[in-house]
């Protein structure tokens, strides 16, 4: 059976750390960096369990500065 | 399969916009502004529209979106924007031309312009963001803010009685003639943010075709203004807003015929 | 006999004008005693022929943000009013003049303050010269004396906004305004294209015609010295137009024992006054500013340095008076008359003002 497989890019400087695209993740795939800032302070967002992200743009979406790039393959 | 061989040019379904341009936003932290900047700029990509668009940005937090959206802009006076975007589509009329309003700039000292402008049904397409507050000038009161809902100016919160009602002008614009389509969305879920590109599109469309005025209500956060984190403003807003401001299309012309 | 001549009013040759010159577009709200001008313009229909936009906005709040954005996309655009409704339209002429885009402004002025009245005045002469909206700006200010000037100051108006990127008013009155008398108008000219308008005006806001980079135009700069810097660069606009743009007339001032300086309708009151100066043996000499801004100072004072004084006669309490007292260095007495409220003051009575005041 074909397995969506996904990933995404944050661009770390733009992002402000909202937390925003952490909660629309479905698959709880985001988080903020605990101890790393950016340029501007803020704790940016990355991919914390990369394996489960199954690139719906969710995060994406509701990004509020367009910080997020999102990739997508089916694994067959 | 690694993370390297997923992030590849052939793999990617999304990216920024390039219209949205690489200039750091002024907005908080969370602002709904950030994601409907991005709408606009990818709605007017995928028309064709690089070329054509003419924005006209308020006074209130979004006086600066000519910076991030590299289209041709006006700057209005606080409330004018649609009486600019008026003559600027009447002058040029292929021309896709919009504002870009907050509550304050459209339903307060803007009411006047607003209402008439879509009663004359001039074919430009209003992005009116309700976030009952004044976000720039440092969240006082706005015509759209909550009864009980605190801001600067009604510190103990909104009282009719001082303070009169909150203000939905939308569905008054819905009553009009001159406008084509009147709806309220939102951008705080995946599936509203879709929706909302949706409604902007149709709206530009609207514009181009000469069907009337569009006006597309964003119901968004100030989480600053709110004195809330981004997520628990979403919380506020869908526990709040939506009951006073509640979403979907109140005017549709296409969709009688 | 010129067959072009036509008997109109001047607020009708105004609109003629502006149809004629290429005009793109009027936006504008009724008030007397200028509301001809948008009625002749419905009459007219322009739309139809040269494409000319006419509207009639909710407010003059709406109309002068409507001229606001027209010009800012380098359009030829123009709205007209009278006083009250001038004061409304203080916002946009100081955003237009921060923005630097160039707009024809008529104020077919009547008596004040307040509603005041419907008749003629000169009394936003301070308003018009000395900036009515805030901030540091000037605009043209042309000050016609008959409907044939109505007609051609229109151009003049547009021509000096474009050349300058600023705003030009044509300041009249309501009995200018309201009076009949011939008048030649100009050529129709045709309005300019859109590529036409793209090259003459690269800063307009029109869109991103061949992804060329992003116009904007704005009036906002939170940069402190940025914005000093736009300031800097208004006044050196300012200067040039100082330099280039006055206009004014001077009707018998070699060898006049007094002079009036008036303008408007009230100059051509004092031209009856000369001639009953005349018959009375007093030599009176007559300087009539056309341009209000940029003001005929230098002018002025080479004429006031062969007189005994001079008498500036307005409709209103004294305005003008100051920028003559300012010409002339206190070198020469100046004195004012005038009468106010939509009054105007017969030629006798501004020559019984002459010599009760500067001859006694």
């Amino acid at each position: 059976m074909a397995k969506v497989r996904g990933a995404v890019t944050v661009n770390t400087e733009r992002c402000k750390g909202c937390n925003l695209c952490v909660v629309a993740c479905p698959s709880q795939v985001l988080d903020l960096q605990q101890k790393e800032v950016n340029n501007r302070g803020y704790h940016f967002a990355y991919m914390a369990q990369p394996d489960k992200c199954i690139g719906c743009q969710s995060c994406s979406l509701v990004c509020p500065d367009a910080c997020i790039e999102v990739y997508r393959v089916i694994e067959k | 399969m690694e993370n390297n061989d997923i992030i590849r040019p052939e793999n990617l379904v999304y990216k920024k916009p390039a219209l949205l341009n690489d200039a750091h936003m002024h907005y908080c932290p969370g602002c709904s502004h950030g994601v409907v900047h991005k709408l606009v700029a990818e709605v007017i990509e995928e028309m064709g529209m690089a070329e054509k668009a003419i924005g006209v940005s308020p006074v209130g937090c979004a006086v600066f979106a000519y910076n991030y959206i590299d289209i041709d802009w006006l700057e209005a006076a606080h409330g004018r924007a649609t009486a600019m975007a008026t003559a600027t589509k009447r002058l040029m009329p292929n021309k896709l031309v919009f504002t870009y309003q907050g509550d304050g700039d459209f339903a307060a000292i803007g009411t006047c312009e607003s209402i008439h402008s879509c009663n004359r049904g001039e074919n430009i397409a209003i992005i009116f963001i309700n976030n009952a507050i004044y976000g720039m000038t440092g969240g006082q009161m706005a015509p759209t803010t909550l009864l009980g809902q605190k801001t600067a100016t009604c510190p103990y919160g909104r009282r009719a009685d001082l303070n009169g009602y909150p203000l939905s002008i939308t569905p008054l614009l819905a009553q009009l003639d001159g406008t084509c389509y009147v709806t309220r969305q939102s951008v705080h879920k995946p599936a509203s943010v879709r929706k909302a590109k949706a409604a902007i599109r149709k709206a530009f469309e609207n514009s181009m075709a000469g069907k009337g005025t569009s006006v597309v209500e964003i119901v968004s956060t100030c989480n600053t203004g709110w004195k809330l984190s981004p997520e628990k403003a979403n919380l506020w807003m869908e526990e709040n807003m939506f009951a006073k401001y509640p979403l979907g299309d109140l005017k549709d012309v296409e969709s009688k015929k | 006999m010129n067959d072009k001549v036509t008997l109109m009013k001047g607020n009708e040759a105004l609109a003629m004008a502006a149809i004629r010159y290429g005009a793109d577009g009027y936006f504008g709200y009724p008030i007397t005693p200028q509301s001809e001008v948008l009625e002749k313009l419905e009459e007219e229909m322009p739309w139809e022929t040269t494409g000319m936009v006419v509207l009639q906005a909710e407010s003059e709040v709406a109309a002068i943000n409507m001229v606001y954005a027209g010009a800012s996309c380098g359009k030829a655009v123009m709205t007209s009013t009278s006083s009250p409704g001038f004061s409304l339209m203080q916002e946009g002429m100081s955003y237009m003049a921060a923005s630097e885009v160039p707009a024809l402004v008529i104020n077919v002025m009547r008596g004040g303050p307040g509603l005041g009245t419907i008749h003629p005045s000169q009394a936003d002469y301070f308003q018009a010269c000395k900036g009515g909206g805030h901030g540091d700006y000037r605009m043209v200010v042309l000050a016609p004396a008959s409907v044939q000037e109505m007609a051609d100051f229109v151009g003049l108006g547009w021509d000096l906004a474009f050349k300058y990127r600023c705003v030009s008013m044509i300041l009249a009155d309501g009995l200018i305004g309201q009076m009949m008398e011939k008048v030649v108008l100009p050529e129709q000219r045709p309005r300019r294209t859109d590529e036409e308008v793209e090259r003459q005006c690269p800063w307009a806001v029109t869109g991103r015609t061949g992804m060329r980079p992003k116009n904007i135009i704005t009036s906002l700069e939170l940069d402190d010295d940025i914005m000093e810097a736009n300031n800097l660069r208004f006044q050196a606009t300012y200067r040039l137009i100082e330099q280039n743009e006055v206009r004014y007339e001077t009707v018998d001032t070699e060898g006049c024992d007094y002079l009036i300086v008036a303008f408007g309708s009230m100059a051509r009151i004092a031209m009856k006054t000369m001639e009953l100066a005349a018959q009375e043996g007093i030599k009176v000499g007559l300087l009539r500013p056309i341009t209000l801004w940029p003001f005929p100072y230098k002018e002025i004072a080479q004429v006031a340095a062969g007189v005994k004084g001079i008498l500036v006669p307005e409709l209103s309490a004294g305005q003008m008076i100051e920028d003559v007292k300012l010409a002339v260095e206190c070198k020469v007495p100046v004195e004012h008359t005038g009468r106010m409220g939509g009054n105007v003051p017969t030629p006798e009575e501004v020559l019984d003002a002459l010599k009760n005041q500067l001859i006694k």
